[in-house]
């Protein structure tokens, strides 16, 4: 099953330690939040991503299902 | 499904074609429509105290092709058959907040023809098998608020529904209409949003699936158990069908709540409202989350979603202004901006930080200071990035305005501006509200 980072924007205090640790896939804005590239996650870099989701301090990084929605993305959120 | 205590009482089914269909009832002096008097222009409520839930229902409402009223414009059929798939017992809550400043349709609903929303949100909760109904209203709008609280003594004096009612007080925020904020002030929380999923749908009130629907859209229900599904198509498009609430202001000479046609040209709505009150420059089409489109282009939009795409824009929250030339769109939008950054829940980073600097670079623009090169990518960069659509929509709705006003940016950037009008677009919390 593939996979896609993605971030509870509540929890998430922008540490920006993600970003360190998986550069491919996390940018940072101008103010230190991440950008998260929503696209599946292919299998040799899943353990960076893990790692990245480990290391959060606030535990608003997770890895899901590629297929679940994206928060407000769609306009009723993905019902 | 009869009601217990008095006879059925039939009507005639009104013309498919006629209008005003949702607003047929309100009555000349603005006084709420009693029970009584409801009972005699629309007939006996379409649900009576049966139990269980009424996937037949489903089916009408799937089969009429309303959509929610409340800006998503979401199925209305699919998310009841959502909810209903989630179990027992689900709950139902109407969406009364009406947070947009500039709308005021939920509210005439509410103060003028509360039975008939209280009749959809029986037959909202028939249809799921829902005992309960919550009804939250904004806290501004207190005739709305003391119409249905009478509303709902009358027809528990008189045993009327099934479902039992409960009425809301909710803050008068814009972001407090977002369906997962709405829940969370319902439970006893902050009128904030939450994290998605899940969505009230799944797991809504007290962890109960939640059909969360707003005002105008359960008041559809209400006359489409009535009426039937050919009844409602008989108006509109066959891909948006019914009538829809608008609420028009600006330079219009009758600013107000009008009833229309889905598809219904614009030029047309402004010759209801007794035509310009002043050459117009562009109109705001769908709230404070919508978008500036220039007069020229838009006066031969028809008010249809689909239409309405094909410059950018959707119908939104329904609210439309008439900007007049001798107003400047640049320094309306500003002021918006730093209303909407200010309404921000203040949780999500990108949301808090993005929106206020937004509105900053917006500010200096308008005031004629440097103007912020960065400001393009920070309206990009919030969007879909907070926990619910308010970064989303604040950044649509400015970026539409750095579009439209393109040449007014430009000579704010050299120091003048074309506009010579007070303000337009109200950003106080006591709203103006035009009825
Ligand atoms: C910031 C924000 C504010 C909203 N405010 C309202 C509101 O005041 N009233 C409303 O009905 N829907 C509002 N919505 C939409 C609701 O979340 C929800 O989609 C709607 O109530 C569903 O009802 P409907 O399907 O009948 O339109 C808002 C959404 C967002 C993101
Ligand atoms: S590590 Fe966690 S808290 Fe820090 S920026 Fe990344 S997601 Fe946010
Ligand atoms: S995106 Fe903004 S308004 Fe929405 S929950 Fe986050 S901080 Fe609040």
């Amino acid at each position: 099953m593939s996979v896609r980072l993605r971030v509870n924007p509540i929890l998430c205090d922008g540490h920006g330690l993600c970003a360190e640790l998986f550069p491919e896939r996390i940018a940072l804005d101008d103010w230190g939040y991440p950008i998260i590239d929503h696209s599946p996650i292919g299998s040799k870099e899943e353990s960076h991503a893990r790692r990245a989701v480990d290391a959060c301090p606030t535990l608003a990084l997770a890895l899901v299902p590629a297929s679940a929605p994206r928060p407000s993305a769609s306009a009723e959120g993905g019902e | 499904m009869t009601t217990r205590g008095e006879a059925l009482r039939h009507v005639a089914v009104p013309a498919p074609d006629a209008l005003p269909r949702l607003l047929a009832g309100v009555r000349d002096d603005r006084r709420p429509v009693s029970l009584a008097e409801h009972l005699d222009r629309e007939g006996s409520p379409p649900v009576g105290r049966g139990g269980g839930a009424h996937a037949e229902l489903i089916e009408l409402v799937c089969a009429s092709g309303l959509s929610g009223r409340g800006g998503g414009a979401f199925p209305t059929g699919q998310k009841l058959r959502a909810v209903a798939e989630q179990g027992r017992n689900p709950i139902v809550l109407v969406n009364g907040v009406e947070g947009e400043l500039i709308s005021s349709k939920d509210h005439v609903l509410l103060a003028q023809v509360p039975h008939l929303v209280l009749d959809g949100a029986a037959v909202a909760a028939a249809a799921i098998g829902a005992r309960e109904a919550i009804v939250a209203i904004g806290a501004g709008l207190t005739r709305g608020y003391a119409a249905i609280e009478t509303a709902i003594a009358e027809r528990e004096h008189r045993r009327v529904d099934r479902v039992s009612f409960r009425l809301v007080r909710a803050p008068d925020r814009f972001v407090a209409g977002d369906e997962t904020a709405l829940v969370n002030f319902v439970d006893g929380g902050p009128a904030k949003p939450t994290f998605t999923p899940p969505r009230p749908y799944e797991r809504g009130i007290r962890g109960i699936a939640t059909l969360v629907q707003n005002v105008e859209t359960v008041a559809n229900l209400a006359l489409l158990a009535r009426f039937g599904p050919r009844w409602f198509r008989a108006l509109g498009t066959a891909k948006e069908p019914g009538t829809v609430l608008v609420t028009l202001g600006g330079a219009v000479r009758r600013p107000g709540v009008y009833e229309i046609p889905l598809g219904l040209p614009l030029r047309e709505l402004v010759v209801w409202a007794g035509g310009p009150s002043a050459p117009i420059r562009a109109y705001l089409i769908g709230g404070y989350f919508g978008t500036w489109v220039a007069a020229a282009e838009a006066d031969a939009l028809a008010l249809l979603d689909s239409d309405l795409r094909t410059v950018g824009a959707s119908l939104g929250a329904r609210a439309i202004v008439a900007l007049a030339e001798t107003s400047c769109g640049i320094v309306e939008t500003a002021r918006v901006a730093r209303y909407l950054a200010d309404e921000s829940a203040g949780q999500c980073g990108p949301c808090v930080r993005g929106l206020d600097a937004v509105a900053t670079a917006l500010a200096q623009l308008a005031t004629g200071k440097q103007s912020q090169p960065r400001l393009q990518r920070w309206l990009e960069n919030v969007s879909g990035r907070g926990a619910c659509r308010h970064p989303d929509g604040a950044a649509h709705f400015i970026a539409s305005a750095l579009h439209v006003f393109a040449d007014e940016a430009a000579q704010h950037a050299a120091g003048s501006c074309s506009g010579s009008d007070g303000p337009v677009l109200t950003v106080a919390r006591k709203r103006r509200r035009v009825e």
